[in-house]
């Protein structure tokens, strides 16, 4: 159809859970965005909300600048958190 | 068959068939997001037909099953309505004519819903309580096309107000309560047609003004559906939906 936009889902899966990308729909506006993505993303209880966002107003990152984005990441090992003795009578970490 | 398993065959077989003609539109939608949402409205369909199958099934004297009575009945035993065996258009399917029918459906189905969560008979309404939020769903689906096809282009108008008008003629078959046997209206299992027509009126209109459609005045169709009296399309479907079933009876996967 003419005047489709393409649009980003974001499904929260569990309430306390933060929503996650899932993919993306074509609509001619929100609301039809909404009710596609319900459609197409939750049809096995994936959801308890949605969200679309218009994939125009996405801002990425340039494929080319992954080496001075991420590669000074990939030497800093200590910044995981593996490093810590947990105490025993700490629960859920 | 008991007078309450033949008013449930009624709704089942018309939840069957329209379940069935929907499944028609898989790859056939405008768009590959609207095959998906009618292939679950069609899925939603089919769930609610076979729970009341089973159930019409399980009341009959020899107990029959839901594949029993979907695959191996002939034309005349099947109690929908005529609205539902129709074909999607004349020469090719019409998208409008599918979004008019699911709203004058959907919004049937959710009155009668809505209506028989308070049967008298505990799994008509339990069937009934959790099908109404599911054509609860169906009902915006259809509203919201039926008014941006109503408030869009002038071939959009001119197609779904065309299509309206052909649906329209088979809508009073729908709230026709004389084949409602009154004992069961008298026991609180079932509910009368009739009375759910101002809802469904409330809701229908609502829709098409806000689409800026006209309420169609046409000459009702000779119907029967309900008696087992069905449209020439009614065989067609039942060849293509049962001969599978039929050809290898038994058969697992």
């Amino acid at each position: 159809m003419t005047h489709e936009k393409l649009w980003e889902v974001f499904i929260r899966s569990r309430n306390g859970l933060h929503h996650a990308h899932v993919g993306s729909v074509h609509a001619v506006d929100a609301e039809m965005a909404v009710e596609n993505a319900r459609d197409v993303y939750t049809r096995r209880g994936e959801g308890v909300s949605i969200w679309v966002v218009p994939s125009a107003a996405i801002v990425a990152s340039d494929p080319a600048d992954k080496d001075e984005l991420f590669e000074p990441a990939l030497t800093k090992i200590y910044r995981h958190p593996t490093f810590y003795e947990i105490p025993d009578g700490v629960a859920n970490i | 068959m008991s007078p309450t398993s033949d008013r449930l065959l009624t709704v089942a077989d018309g939840c069957l068939v329209l379940s069935h003609r929907l499944s028609e539109w898989m790859s056939n939608a405008p768009t590959v997001e609207e095959d998906i949402a009618l292939g679950n409205i069609a899925l939603d369909l089919l769930g609610q037909a076979r729970s009341l199958l089973s159930y019409a099934g399980s009341l009959g004297d020899p107990v029959r099953t839901e594949d029993d009575l979907a695959y191996f009945r002939d034309e005349r035993d099947f109690r929908n309505v005529q609205l539902v065996e129709r074909p999607w258009g004349r020469d090719r399917p019409d998208f409008a004519v599918a979004m008019a029918r699911l709203l004058v459906l959907s919004c049937y189905l959710h009155a009668l819903y809505s209506a028989l969560v308070t049967s008298t008979d505990e799994t008509v309404a339990a069937v009934a309580a959790k099908a109404v939020k599911e054509v609860d769903y169906h009902r915006d689906h259809a509203s919201m096309w039926v008014v941006r096809l109503g408030d869009g282009t002038d071939e959009s108008r001119d197609r779904i107000q065309a299509a309206l008008g052909e649906e329209w003629r088979y809508v009073d078959e729908l709230f026709d309560g004389s084949f409602v046997p009154p004992s069961l209206l008298a026991s609180g299992v079932a509910v009368d047609p009739s009375m759910l027509r101002p809802a469904f009126d409330a809701r229908v209109g609502a829709v098409l003004a806000e689409a800026t459609l006209a309420v169609p005045e046409v000459i009702p169709a000779v119907t029967g559906g309900r008696r087992g009296v069905h449209t020439q399309q009614m065989g067609f479907l039942l060849a293509e939906m049962q001969h599978l079933t039929r050809s290898h009876p038994g058969a697992t996967w």
